[in-house]
């Protein structure tokens, strides 16, 4: 089937198509040019940043405008809007960084102020795929220059000099020659009629100067709020005359209620009402799933309510879902030919030539988001005019979502952003949101709905389940010349259309045809496999099966081979060079023009050598302990791994130490790069040993932090290091929030191999070590 | 109905409705103070974790009956200007991402300080075992209430 042909307003998946016909003009653009790979002309000439990015692709694009993101006080408080939502990556507090760092302002007279949904307004405001810095680097930095340039026009207005004599210097103008100064709080009225100076003309800090970015010296501005309890979630805001709802959602992805009694239910001190909600048919997108909703005059008397409930359920189409059998569909699918999506060279014959081939089938299973804040809204929805509170990473898709709910202009809903209590992709999909509209409508009343753990886990959109098949052919020498890799796994774009049975190029294009690894024949494929749940985005999304897949297959040579798993890697990886990947028909590329961020060998090889270094690869450990590593491109950043493990005499594993080396570019705030690192080795660490949703008879087998464990801190690394490449001066900014994830689990499973001899295939680890 | 009391933050609060209501919904629906976080319903997480009479407490599983006549402090009532030693170090050391689960940790590792001023990490590690943090700061965690005990 094309999936250009379905749904038209699938604003997420929309907006991934898109994306993909830009970078591919862009990868024709520069071959066109030079016939190889040249840095694409870029359409903000800045002298210090020469480069484009895929911004302009996304949804309403990017606004540069200082009047909308910057204002001034008279008593001199700045305040700046951050239109990306925080859900702990610290963006709250970097972009309006960017922002001071060019206006000269100082930090401590710096207010922020969240931006409710509104890209008309502020531009795209989807926080994901970890773009908000790389996207947002240059406008911010443009906005901030405007906003100096018409405080520096003010001033020298004022005092009958020419602009070129006066600067801004920590949050006042100074006309050095006749000794004067005004503060910002005295120019800011003459400012605000000052014209916006065009971004051609504007002249933007050199980084020598730079008093905030790249230091890593400010605390988020939550900070205080969050020690004290006073920082709000989207399940903290209350309105008067609130009521509190939970909903029975259908046990099963695609069912529905056939009928449901309330009456016991009503006896429950505090319950008020009991509601049937709308859901909408399977897939239903970010709709609701529909349900029973129980209203209460808390949420405590809301969940026993719904304890309380007896509902008769249609199952629906997935009620055969089954983890076992369907494990077994995709093993079956990975060892037939599939949908060529990569090819160089002959595979086939190399593989028949080869002296030695050696096979790995990696299995991942459907993971939980688990974020700490389970989805929550709030909604007052009046007459033909909706109020919304709700920790959502998509605030503008949410205004136009609820909008097209309820049947009303989107002039008249108002999405007001809380923080995130974590969101990993999760909280892209607002259909949470949705069922606060429905319900505020229904009942004429402001409505909180409250997910609980066992609703997040078992009505969520779930990461995909995966098999990966790699097939390497050697030669006599041990050279590789053969690889194969197939990938089954049902795509997120079944989410918007059920007939997918093909992963989306944005899937393909996260660590399987962007395979780095300079080998004669490759051919990636991607087999056939259906979605019988909701598949959705993940931190670092296919990136994690991909990575564990290909970097385990590498230690898995190295093994055969009697190498060095980090000299394999980087014989693998080859000399420092731009890949040409002109077999691939949709390289999506992150959405990012392959002239500013192109797959960069050398920079890969970096990370291994920098890590291995810092790290001590090669060290001595004690008896049981073993070294493993892995690197991995993702979300343009570059990263890899050294994970040292502790398995025990019963199989009991502990994680003493982790180094990881990560390139992101030019950026902001190291202090929060490394905060990010330092929680994707936790994320990672939970998946590969605890991390497992399993399906029977349609229903997840799951329900709280006791079947679906993550790590805890006594479970946690001893230590772990983080080092971040310094960036050259025209280096583009890249992703930080996910790229830690993908190699954190083959790191781990190496050096397990190198502990104990025993190698992990299929996640989660679990109780593989005791067999 | 019959009127529970409690004492939350030094004030005293009334409860006339169920009285095995959790006193988490209890904290956060009915008294409106919010920095008290539900995140599993069964103690499993610690985002609820609040202190009552000097031990910390996992508040979605302890009824509101079960305090009748209990002092229970919240993270609002922790200190009058949120700098308990704790919380000091919390911002010393960044230790937060998005911060949801951490006015639980604070909570449980104000607890833990008043038991035992001088934990090791160990100690730490283990008395905190029961508090998840899904964005992964236990690094930052661990070294923190390390850094309270040992004077901020």
């Amino acid at each position: 089937m094309n999936i250009l042909t379905y749904p038209s307003k699938l604003r997420g998946f929309e907006k991934h198509i898109k994306i993909e016909n830009v970078s591919r003009r862009s990868i024709l653009k520069s071959l066109g040019l030079a016939g190889g790979f040249v840095l694409a002309a870029p359409v903000m000439t800045r002298t210090a940043f020469a480069y484009e990015t895929g911004a302009s692709q996304m949804p309403h694009g990017t606004v540069v405008n200082p009047r909308v993101f910057v204002s001034i006080a008279p008593d001199g408080i700045v305040t700046i809007v951050a239109h990306r939502a925080e859900m702990g990556t610290g963006v709250r507090t970097s972009l309006p960084m960017i922002v001071a760092e060019e206006l000269e302002a100082d930090w401590k007279r710096v207010r922020v102020q969240q931006a409710h949904g509104d890209e008309v307004t502020f531009g795209n405001q989807d926080t994901d795929g970890s773009r908000s810095t790389r996207h947002y680097l240059i406008p911010m930095r443009q906005i901030g220059a405007s906003a100096r340039t018409m405080l520096e026009q003010a001033a020298a207005k004022r005092w009958g000099v020419p602009a070129a004599e006066v600067k801004a210097v920590n949050h006042e103008v100074v006309h050095s020659a006749s000794g004067r100064k005004l503060g910002f709080g005295e120019l800011a009225a003459d400012a605000a009629k000052q014209p916006v100076p065009s971004v051609e003309g504007l002249k933007l800090k050199d980084s020598k100067d730079f008093r905030y970015l790249g230091k890593g010296e400010i605390g988020i501005v939550d900070l205080h709020d969050i020690t004290t309890g006073a920082a709000r979630y989207g399940a903290d805001v209350r309105l008067p005359s609130m009521k509190y709802a939970v909903i029975a959602r259908p046990p099963v992805t695609g069912g529905k209620v056939v009928s449901f009694e309330g009456s016991e239910a009503m006896k429950v001190s505090g319950v008020e009402k009991v509601i049937e909600v709308k859901g909408w048919p399977w897939p239903s997108k970010f709709q609701p799933l529909g349900g029973v909703a129980v209203i209460a005059r808390n949420t405590g008397a809301a969940i026993k309510g719904r304890d309380a409930l007896k509902i008769r359920w249609d199952d629906g189409p997935n009620a055969k879902y089954d983890s076992v059998a369907y494990r077994a569909e995709l093993e079956a699918a990975a060892r037939k030919p599939g949908l060529v999506v990569r090819k160089e060279g002959d595979v086939e014959a190399a593989l028949k030539g080869a002296d030695k081939v050696i096979v790995g089938e990696y299995y991942l299973p459907h993971l939980a988001h688990v974020a700490m804040e389970p989805p929550a809204a709030v909604a007052d929805v009046k007459g033909d005019k909706a109020e919304i509170w709700a920790p959502v990473q998509s605030p503008g898709g949410t205004r136009e979502d609820v909008a097209k709910t309820l049947g009303i202009p989107q002039e008249n809903v108002t999405v007001n952003v809380t923080l995130l209590g974590g969101g990993f992709g999760r909280k892209s999909k607002c259909d949470f949101a949705l069922e606060a509209a429905l319900l505020s409508k229904e009942l004429g009343a402001p409505v909180k709905v409250q997910w609980t753990r066992e609703d997040d886990i078992r009505n969520g959109f779930l990461h995909t389940v995966s098999v990966e098949r790699i097939e390497a052919g050697l030669d006599k020498s041990g050279k590789v010349i053969a690889w194969r890799h197939r990938s089954v796994a049902p795509s997120i774009a079944s989410t918007f259309a059920a007939q997918t049975v093909h992963q989306a190029p944005f899937e393909l294009g996260m660590g399987l045809v962007d395979m780095p690894f300079e080998i004669a024949n490759v051919q990636c494929e991607n087999p056939e496999a259906a979605a019988h749940t909701r598949i959705g985005w993940f931190r670092s999304v296919s990136n994690i099966p991909r990575a564990f897949a290909v970097q385990s297959m590498v230690a898995e040579i190295a093994q055969a081979t009697n190498r060095d798993q980090k000299d394999m890697l980087l014989e693998l990886i080859g000399p420092p060079r731009i890949l040409n990947l002109t077999s691939v028909k949709d390289l999506w590329n992150y959405g990012e023009p392959y002239g500013s961020y192109p797959i960069d060998t050398g920079r890969l090889r970096k990370v291994v050598e920098l890590v291995a270094d810092k790290g001590g690869w090669g060290r001595s450990v004690p008896k049981g302990h073993g070294l493993g590593i892995a690197a991995h491109r993702s979300f343009v950043s570059y990263i890899a791994t050294i994970v040292e493990v502790a398995v025990d005499e019963k199989g009991k594993l502990t994680v003493p130490r982790v180094d990881t080396a990560i390139d992101c570019g030019t950026y902001v705030n190291p202090e929060r790069i490394q905060s990010q690192i330092e929680g994707t080795a936790i994320m990672g660490l939970s998946l590969a040993k605890h991390g497992a949703i399993t399906f029977k008879d349609g229903k997840v087998q799951q329900g709280n932090y006791d079947d679906f464990p993550v790590i805890r801190i006594d479970e946690s690394p001893g230590v772990t290091n983080v080092y971040i490449v310094p960036a050259g001066p025209d280096t583009p900014p890249s992703g930080v929030g996910e790229p830690g994830v993908p190699p954190f689990a083959p790191a781990l499973t190496n050096a397990i191999f190198a502990a104990t001899g025993k190698r992990i295939r299929a996640l989660p680890i679990g109780k593989q070590l005791e067999a | 109905m019959i009127m529970i009391k409690v004492k939350i933050n030094g004030q005293e609060q009334d409860w006339d409705g169920d009285p095995e209501l959790p006193l988490l919904w209890f904290i956060r629906d009915e008294v409106g103070l919010t920095g008290t976080k539900f995140g599993c319903g069964h103690a499993l997480c610690g985002s609820c974790t609040v202190i009552v009479d000097k031990q910390a407490a996992r508040a979605c599983i302890t009824s509101v009956s079960d305090v009748r006549g209990r002092e229970v402090t919240t993270i609002e009532g922790l200190h009058p200007t949120g700098d308990h030693p704790v919380q000091k170090a919390w911002r010393q050391l960044n230790v937060p991402q998005c911060g949801f689960c951490q006015t639980g940790q604070i909570m449980q590792a104000a607890a833990l300080l008043m038991d035992n001023p001088k934990p090791s990490h160990d100690q730490i590690r283990e008395s905190l075992s029961g508090n998840i943090c899904r964005c992964g700061c236990y690094q930052r965690i661990e070294n923190a209430v390390h850094l309270a005990s040992t004077g901020v």
